[in-house]
Order: structure tokens, then C-alpha cells, then sequence
């Protein structure tokens, strides 16, 4: 610097004072972090780890190979003109023969997926492969004697997008498309075209309950930030006691109130509006859904438009209505634009919730109300589809992160607050 | 808000709509809760308002739902009784105490660290800590699933309360960080000048002042807990029912009144939770002097 040495300032220790701050700083930092580690560390091994574990089986496809690997091998070779050489046909008669009937019936669920009528196949053949002795080849022709289908090239096709121990398929599948044989990517047949439909129907049912939120929360918001504290008090319990309530007892409420003899069609029916006969059908369907959600979710909407409401000052409707505004205008003009801070927070965290939802549209959503969340489940405990379900979860996954990435933007998630 | 006198024909009009409205949400929002508590008391076998019930006739008046849900079971009970309700209120307070346990030591100890200004990457780490609030539970169910079933820790007790302390971090991180905002950090330097090692400081200086944020922290923890299904039904075995899982189970297949009896006393109790988290709540705002 120009010339001049700068002397260093020492600590009494004759410790530039510079470094002496670093090292405690450093001591603070290692201190700071030793406290959060254990919590990360249990974290990190109890939820984040086998999360990602699933989602590595979104694209594993290796157990096939492992169970059928010197048919892979082979099978390679085939110029898939008519059909596989005997060489292709012994592996696979040798390989179905000695493998064990789980491995067995877990690979050839596998092989369904690629084309049905697979599993049938090995189930029927692994039985009758008992009778053959392993040196009785060829095999080709007592194969296709057992089930004609092993004369069906289609089926040997089918095969080929199982060779690479890595796959897309089950995202695909997750969106109705699929692998041919040459691996390109096709649409599903139509009656199988299932996830496309969820997936809008999801976005549907949660942007409706967002709006629906939005309307029944925004004024309650607006009353319980212009009260006086002890009144807002008191109604700010019936905000917070249907978040404290359990979830099922929520929806048990909502069954003994919607049902065809509930609560709602009976007041209407003894009221008049409607006659006894033609009861509303208000649960086992979207419908449902979308009432029961809206009042489950009505909360995470109004603590944080009341608490951005808070904060926006009584004088600035004063002045625009003091200044000539109707109240409406000033309303329009002075209050909501104030408040947006909060309906994007609040509207992102109900979103965010709806989507990912999964009990209350399999008890009151009926075959109608179902969402990507219930297929997920589907497919985990009663069609052991796993792969497709970890795709379908990967994809729900990153939505979420995309919208809270965005939400941390406009709000920052260590402003939630509870309560 | 008030009505100013002066206020004209649609200004009055527009304010009682408004409240009107209001009213009608806030009902909304309430009413359903208490739907459950006359009619747990019905002798009826569905969940309807019957006719009788309507009339206050005593035969249609019973306590035997509720005799049913404490495992009682006299002449005039006409369903299969089964002791299940209080195999899962014993369940459910086996794992929601040991996991709020666990959640409230290491979401404390965390949220301490996370205060100091020193923290490297705080808003990163905090992401990940509260990542288990955020994430769908069938996401977080499916994860565990296949992963605590290679440890061999599906339908086990210690796999339960694994998963139940991961949902409940979250809250109590969020709790004790809300109120170690404005904690004096004088107070601890003050406490070692004088002497105290950390430990000790830590117990009379610093626990002393976070801990309505504790216990609010560790009710919500026990209440995640304590409500939670999705991750029992998918981790847990079929002896191992819970609360819950047993509403669920009864909302499936059996939809018997006893969950009514069940959900009365749940809607009490929630009551009482919310009750404690307000007083302590305001005792927090009060001793760290913020006026409400």
C-alpha cells in the first residue's frame, strides 16, 4: 500500500489480532455446527436416505438381468428377423428352470409390464420345465409345444427394453406413455391412460381448494386483523382448534354431515329444498374432496394472510377514505395490493398441501376424487408396481420442490409459523 | 372495526353482509367439530341423527359405545367387541412419547446452534431440517417403507418411533428458533463471568427462558405423532394399531360408532392441547417482553 508498511495490530499474546478473531470465529462455527449435527445426521438417515433410496428404484431395472443373465447375453445377439436362435431359448428354458419361484414370479411381474401375458407364460412353463431334463435340447420346439406363445415374436421383442439395467419406462408409464420394442416412446393404449387424467384432476382439486381457501379465509383474515385483540383472540382459537383436531376426526365429522342421510341432507330435506327421494350426493366424489379439504386446509390459509395483515397500518384506509375513496375503491386500491404478500403465501402453502394429499381423498373421495397421492399408495401395497409408484413420487417431489423454491422466494420458509 | 353512526344505508348493509359471511366461515371452520359429540351418545349403529334421538327419548340415548371403546362389554353390546381401541391408545402414547422425547432433545439442541450467528449455511440446513413437514406423507411413507424394510425396522416399535421423530423435528425447531429471536445472549455471558460451566448454564439460563417454546414445540411433536397414519399404515404390522390407524381402519371396513366415542374424546383433548399452547404462548411473548 503506497510504501507505507501497516503495522499489524497484536493481541496481548503478540497474536495478530486478525488471526486471533479468526480462530475464535472458527471455534464459534465448529461449535454452532456440533449442535446441529446430531439433528442432521438423524435427518439425513431417517428421512432423507430412504427417500432417495426410492427414488433410485424409479429407473432400476436390473433385477430382470440379474435373474435372466445369460438369456440378456444372448439375446443380444439375435437379429430380430423371425424368431430367436435355440441359443436364446436354452438360456431361458435353463435359467426358468433353476431359478426359484419367487425370483421367478418377481421378474416375470416385471416382463408383464412390458407386455402382458408374459407372467401367465412363466408361471405355466416353469411348472411344465420340471418334466424336461436339462440335456434333452433342443428346447425350442418342446418350448413352443408347452405354450405356442414362445413362438410369438412380439413376446421375444417385449424383452428388448429390459436389457439395460437402467430405465425411463416408469416415468414414462407415470405420464401414459410407454417403450415399443425398439424402444421408442409411444402413447399407452387408451383404456390405460390413467396418470395423465390424475395428474390434471390433482391440479385441479388443488387449485379449487386453494380459491375455495382464498374466498372463506380472505375476510375472516381481514375481521381478525381489525378486531380488538380480545375479541380477535377469541376467534383466533376457532381458527386454531380445527388445526389441533385430528385429522380422522375431521373426517369422520365431515361423513356423519355429507352422507346421504347426514346431517346437511336432512336439514335441507326438512326445510324443504329438496324432496327425500333425490337426496345430494355430496361424498364419495370430487365434491367431498373439495369440501373436506377446504375446511382441513382453511387454516394454513388464514394464519399467514392475518399475519401480513397485521402488520399493514388502519391509517392507510383512512386516508384513501378520507381522501374521497368509497370504501370499496380504497378497498381495492389501497388495502389488497397490501395484502398480497400474504394471499401468495398462504395460497402457495395450501396448494402445496392439497397436492401432495393422500387420506382424505381415499376415505371420502370415492373412485371420482382420487389423486396422484392415492396411486402412489396403489401401486405400493396392492399391485407391488414400485417402480412406477417411486416415478410417480419422483414427479410429485419435484413439483413440490420447484413451488417451494419459489415459496422460499416470496417468503422464506423460516418465517412458517405455527400458531 | 366499527360501524361509524354516520354510516349510510349500504355501508350498513355491507358491513352486516360482511359479518354475516364471516360468520357463516367461522362456522364453518367450528361447527363441524362438535357435530360428533351428541351423537356419540346415540344408541343408533350408524351415524345419524335418528328420529328418536331427535325427540330426546331415553332409549335412544346410550353409553355403550364409549363402554365398547374402554373394552367393556355387557348384554346390550350387538357387534364383535374387541379390545383394539385400548391396544391403540396404549400404542399411540407408547410412540408419541418416545418420539417427542427424542424430537424435542434434538430439535432443541438444533435450534440453539441454529440461532447463533455463527452458523455456516443456515439457510440450506434449515431447509433440510424442516423438509419432513413439507414433504407428502405417502412420499415420505413409500421412502421409509422399502428402506426401514432392508434394516429389518418395518413393524417394529423402534422403526415407528424413528419415523414419528423425523415428522416431528420440524415443529420444535421451528418453535425454539421463534423464540430465541431477542434471546439476550448477555444473559449467557454473564452466567459464565460468573462462574457456571455450560451445562449449567444452559439448564438455569437458558432453559428456564425457552422453555414455553419447548413444550409448545414437543405438543405439537406428540400431535403430529399422535395423528399420524399414513406411515403406520404402510411401515407398521397389523397387531400394531394405533389411534388412528384403527379410526382408519374402522372408516374402511367396520364403521362402527365407536369411533365417534374416539373422536369426542380426541376433540377434548385437542382442546386442552390448544388451551396449554396459548397460555404458553402468551406466558413466552410476556416474559420476553413483546406486548400482545
Amino acid at each position: 500500500m503506497s510504501g507505507t508498511t501497516k503495522t499489524e495490530i497484536l493481541t496481548t499474546d503478540g497474536v495478530p489480532l486478525k488471526d486471533s478473531l479468526k480462530k475464535a470465529e472458527r471455534k464459534n462455527k465448529i461449535r454452532a455446527t456440533l449442535l446441529v449435527l446430531p439433528l442432521l445426521l438423524f435427518i439425513f438417515f431417517t428421512f432423507i436416505v430412504p427417500i432417495g433410496s426410492m427414488l433410485t428404484r424409479s429407473t432400476d431395472d436390473s433385477y430382470i438381468n440379474k435373474v435372466f443373465p445369460n438369456t440378456f447375453k444372448v439375446y443380444q445377439k439375435w437379429d430380430r428377423q423371425g424368431l430367436p436362435p435355440e441359443e436364446v431359448y436354452a438360456a431361458m428354458f435353463l435359467e426358468v428352470k433353476n431359478a426359484s419361484g419367487f425370483e421367478i414370479g418377481k421378474a416375470s411381474t416385471r416382463m408383464n409390464y412390458a407386455k402382458s401375458g408374459w407372467k401367465s407364460m412363466i408361471k405355466k412353463s416353469k411348472r411344465k420345465f420340471k418334466k424336461i431334463d436339462v440335456n434333452d435340447g433342443p428346447f425350442k420346439d418342446k418350448m413352443i409345444e408347452i405354450d405356442k406363445k414362445w413362438a410369438d415374436k412380439e413376446f421375444w421383442l417385449a424383452l428388448g427394453v429390459m436389457v439395460d439395467p437402467t430405465t425411463y419406462e416408469y416415468y414414462f408409464n407415470a405420464i401414459d406413455k410407454k417403450y415399443d420394442s425398439e424402444k421408442n416412446v409411444i402413447d399407452q393404449p387408451e383404456n390405460r391412460q390413467i396418470y395423465v387424467k390424475t395428474w390434471i384432476k390433482t391440479f385441479k382439486v388443488s387449485i379449487l381448494v386453494t380459491f375455495f381457501c382464498l374466498m372463506l379465509g380472505y375476510p375472516i383474515a381481514y375481521l381478525l386483523a381489525t378486531l380488538p385483540l380480545k375479541y380477535s383472540n377469541l376467534l383466533m382459537i376457532c381458527v386454531l382448534l380445527p388445526f389441533w383436531t385430528s385429522l380422522l376426526v375431521r373426517i369422520v365429522v365431515w361423513m356423519v354431515i355429507l352422507q346421504q342421510k347426514g346431517v346437511f341432507n336432512n336439514l335441507m330435506v326438512i326445510s324443504g329444498l329438496i324432496a327425500d327421494e333425490n337426496r345430494w350426493q355430496l361424498m364419495y366424489n370430487q365434491t367431498g374432496t373439495i369440501i373436506v379439504m377446504t375446511q382441513i386446509l382453511l387454516p394454513f390459509m388464514v394464519l399467514p394472510l392475518y399475519s401480513v395483515m397485521k402488520t399493514i397500518s388502519p391509517n392507510y384506509m383512512r386516508a384513501a377514505l378520507n381522501l374521497g375513496a368509497s370504501p370499496l375503491h380504497a378497498f381495492w386500491k389501497i388495502y389488497m395490493p397490501n395484502s398480497v404478500p400474504g394471499i401468495s403465501a398462504g395460497g402457495m402453502l395450501v396448494f402445496v398441501i392439497a397436492i401432495g394429499y393422500f387420506i382424505t381423498p381415499e376415505l371420502v373421495g370415492g373412485k371420482d376424487g382420487q389423486m396422484i397421492g392415492n396411486w402412489i399408495g396403489y401401486h405400493l401395497k396392492t399391485t407391488l408396481n414400485w417402480g412406477l409408484s417411486a416415478a410417480l413420487g419422483g414427479i410429485l417431489l419435484a413439483i413440490m420442490t420447484v413451488l417451494y423454491w419459489v415459496y422460499n422466494k416470496l417468503v422464506g420458509i423460516e418465517n412458517i409459523k405455527l400458531g | 372495526m366499527n360501524l361509524p353512526k354516520y354510516a349510510s344505508t349500504g355501508q350498513k348493509i355491507g358491513y352486516y353482509s360482511f359479518m354475516t359471511y364471516c360468520g357463516l366461515v367461522f362456522f364453518f371452520l367450528i361447527a363441524p367439530i362438535f357435530v360428533v359429540l351428541p351423537l356419540s351418545f346415540s344408541s343408533s349403529s350408524f351415524f345419524e341423527f335418528t328420529k328418536e334421538f331427535m325427540k330426546f327419548e331415553p332409549e335412544a340415548y346410550s353409553l355403550k359405545w364409549y363402554k365398547q371403546m374402554f373394552g367393556i362389554c355387557g348384554e346390550d353390546v350387538t357387534t364383535v367387541c374387541t379390545n383394539k381401541w385400548m391396544l391403540g391408545v396404549r400404542n399411540s402414547f407408547i410412540i408419541g412419547i418416545a418420539s417427542t422425547f427424542l424430537a424435542t432433545a434434538l430439535g432443541t439442541v438444533a435450534a440453539l446452534g441454529l440461532s447463533r450467528p455463527h452458523m455456516p449455511y443456515k439457510a440450506l440446513i434449515m431447509a433440510i431440517l424442516i423438509s419432513p413437514m413439507i414433504v407428502p406423507l405417502i412420499i415420505t411413507a413409500a421412502g421409509m417403507f422399502f428402506f426401514y424394510s432392508q434394516l429389518g425396522l418395518t413393524h417394529t416399535f423402534t422403526g415407528l418411533i424413528l419415523a414419528h421423530t423425523a415428522l416431528g423435528t420440524p415443529f420444535v425447531v421451528i418453535t425454539v428458533t421463534a423464540t430465541l429471536t431477542g434471546f439476550d445472549t448477555n444473559l449467557i455471558r454473564a452466567s459464565q463471568s460468573l462462574g457456571a460451566d455450560t451445562i449449567r448454564t444452559f439448564f438455569k439460563v437458558i432453559m428456564p427462558l425457552i422453555l414455553p417454546g419447548v413444550i409448545s414445540g414437543a405438543l405439537f411433536a406428540f400431535i403430529t405423532s399422535f395423528d399420524e397414519v399414513v406411515v403406520v399404515l404402510f411401515i407398521g404390522s397389523i397387531e400394531q394399531v394405533t389411534i388412528p390407524k384403527q379410526m382408519w381402519a374402522g372408516l374402511r371396513q367396520e364403521t362402527s360408532p365407536v369411533i365417534l366415542s374416539m373422536a369426542t374424546c380426541l376433540v377434548l383433548l385437542s382442546i386442552a392441547l390448544l388451551t396449554t399452547v396459548e397460555l404458553l404462548r402468551r406466558r413466552s411473548e410476556r416474559l420476553r417482553g413483546i406486548n400482545t
